[in-house]
């Protein structure tokens, strides 16, 4: 059996759609696969059809461009939303993605197609700290999506705190939102919004957008200070704040009440359908895996791009960028014709050496760990405290995969997604790629179901 | 109006309610019933195997997983996810554990003993 289509798409974000629609442009037939049920990913999460918004584009930075984008692509692609993507597999004539459809009915439908483009992706990368699991407590991008994709405000008394440049959207559209932001926690130096690195990218209007939304509320901007620990019975009531050393090792701490912290070290890309796949990964300026591509985008694996942040977190407008030359590698290869366009080679590279640059201003320092108590929960899933990741090293489980397992972080529903990063840490190694065949939890008999690949015979 | 609906200019649809162990909550077409219990003031609906520890949203995007919730029956659905419907029976925790009520108010805060940190196990 030959393949559905030309190139199936993975993911309906800036990157997954640009790659599909100068695809299609170009000729080729696509499909673009993701699990939500509205376009946008992350950064250009949608509202609800439900609430009819005048002004959709005043939660986001760049809808118009995005939402012409995605006008453009369903004229000319089949557009497959509402599939979540659990596994990838490919043969000599091409891939199957193997798909649940359906928010909770996740009835299986594979798709396949000659060549495949994953745009997957990336999600917050918190650190653990004592209280965490707080209700209460939420990542930075939970507390986005809640207001983006629901409009629901995460809290009333909201602390924004973490790392990187994405607390200042977080922070000014929670403020704009009707949100009493106590204060936004930069646990980096002390840049101030005049100097901050968004300025140097062109991007001067959306910094000082954001300052302004900042200083209109009243939101105070503190840099070197972390939220340390998070307090409260049954749901969170008051954080505790420090003020940090350059290694991030509390000096003084204080008192902050609040009933919502929003919170966020920096973002993990989703790798588990490219290392599905055997595509070759690289340290990114973090030290953390991200998939390695080559001038086209083309992945290790013939026939297999990939775009946006799982080649590096970038944002949203590098996503777009590397996804249209992606489409377009993928074009040429298919044999299509597509004429070289370096213009946007050159900006890839511009935008690209700006995203390293922002990884180096906004690292994790290892003073976090100081912040961590024996009974602190490293991994959420298993309920592993410090003490039981210390046990597991005087044990001699010296390795993040020997640490998870002896004491079982990562073992549970997520994964090591939220804890990995913190258990790597604490291994004293790097993030390693994450090794998950099946990306998205599936009914036994789904799985039992499937014998063989459909392109076979 | 709300003031995030301001903000968008959202003239929203008539909200329809599901319920939250049998108590009714409004939601709009198209929220999450993560949202839609986040935004009623229920911060959490669900406890941990072993500590039992009280959980609902977190990272808000189907990552953690520690939002799970009970719709109509079927188990382990991830809240933040999964759309809400208009009737859906809401089950909160194996233990029928659930945390109702608005976000603390001033004054409860400083002093109170930390939360979240005993081992369980």
């Amino acid at each position: 059996m030959s393949p559905e289509y030309d190139l199936v798409v993975i993911g309906a974000g800036p990157a997954g759609v640009a790659g599909a629609l100068s695809a299609a442009l170009a000729g080729v037939n696509v499909a673009l696969v993701d699990g939500a049920a509205r376009p946008g990913g992350q950064y250009f999460r949608h509202l609800p059809e439900g609430f009819h918004p005048g002004r959709p584009g005043a939660l986001h930075h760049g809808l118009d461009r995005f939402t012409r984008q995605w006008e453009a692509l369903r004229e000319r692609a089949t557009l497959l939303l509402g599939h979540r993507v659990w596994a990838v597999e490919r043969d000599e004539q091409g891939v199957s993605v193997r798909c649940l459809e359906g928010d909770r009915e996740e009835r299986p439908r594979t798709v396949t197609g000659r060549r495949l483009l994953l745009a997957t992706g990336a999600h917050d990368r918190p650190l653990p700290f004592p209280g965490w699991d707080l209700p209460g407590v939420l990542t930075a991008g939970g507390a986005q999506a809640l207001l983006k994709g629901n409009l629901v405000v995460a809290g009333r008394r909201v602390v924004v705190a973490g790392t990187g440049p994405f607390l200042l959207p977080v922070a000014a559209g929670l403020a704009e939102a009707g949100a009493d932001v106590r204060g936004v926690f930069e646990a980096n130096g002390r840049l101030g919004l005049a100097r901050h690195p968004l300025l140097a990218a062109g991007k001067a209007g959306e910094a000082a957008g954001y300052a302004v939304s900042l200083a209109r509320h009243r939101v105070p901007y503190h840099g070197r200070q972390a939220v340390i620990e998070a307090h409260g019975e049954g749901g969170l009531t008051h954080v505790t704040v420090a003020r940090l050393d350059r290694h991030w090792r509390p000096v003084s701490t204080r008192t902050v009440e609040c009933d919502t912290l929003a919170y966020g070290y920096g973002f993990v890309p989703q790798l588990e359908l490219p290392v599905q796949l055997g595509c070759a990964t690289r340290r990114d300026a973090d030290g953390g895996p991200v998939v390695a591509v080559d001038a086209g985008q083309r992945t290790s694996v013939p026939g297999v791009y990939a775009a946006g942040e799982s080649t590096g977190v970038g944002g949203a407008v590098l996503a777009e960028v590397e996804g249209r030359i992606a489409g377009r590698t993928a074009a040429a290869d298919l044999g299509r014709r597509v004429g070289p366009l370096p213009a946007l080679l050159r900006r890839r590279e511009r935008l690209s050496a700006f995203a390293r640059a922002l990884l180096t201003a906004y690292p994790v320092r290892p003073g976090w760990q100081r912040w961590l108590r024996e009974d602190t929960l490293v991994c959420r899933c298993e309920e592993v405290p410090l003490s039981g990741v210390r046990e597991a090293r005087e044990l001699g489980a010296t390795d993040a995969r020997s640490i998870k397992l002896l004491a079982r972080p990562g073992m549970g529903w997520c994964q090591g997604r939220m804890c990995g990063y913190a258990v790597a840490c604490l291994a004293g190694e790097n993030v390693s790629a994450p090794r998950r065949p099946i990306a998205q939890p599936i009914r036994l008999g789904d799985l039992a179901a499937l014998t063989r690949s459909p392109l076979e015979g | 109006m709300k003031q995030p609906y301001r903000l968008v200019r959202a003239r929203p649809e008539p909200e329809f309610e599901i319920s939250v162990d049998g108590a009714p909550v409004p939601a709009v077409p198209g929220q999450t019933i993560g949202a839609v219990l986040h935004g009623a003031g229920i911060r959490a609906w669900r406890a941990t195997r072993f500590g039992g520890r009280p959980r609902g949203l977190f990272c808000g995007i189907g990552v953690c997983f520690d939002c799970l919730v009970t719709v109509n029956g079927g188990p382990s659905l991830r809240a933040c996810l999964t759309e809400a419907r208009p009737g859906d029976r809401v089950c909160t925790g194996e233990g029928g554990l659930a945390v109702l009520g608005e976000p603390g108010e001033p004054g409860e805060g400083p002093g109170t003993p930390h939360g979240g940190q005993e081992n369980g196990r």
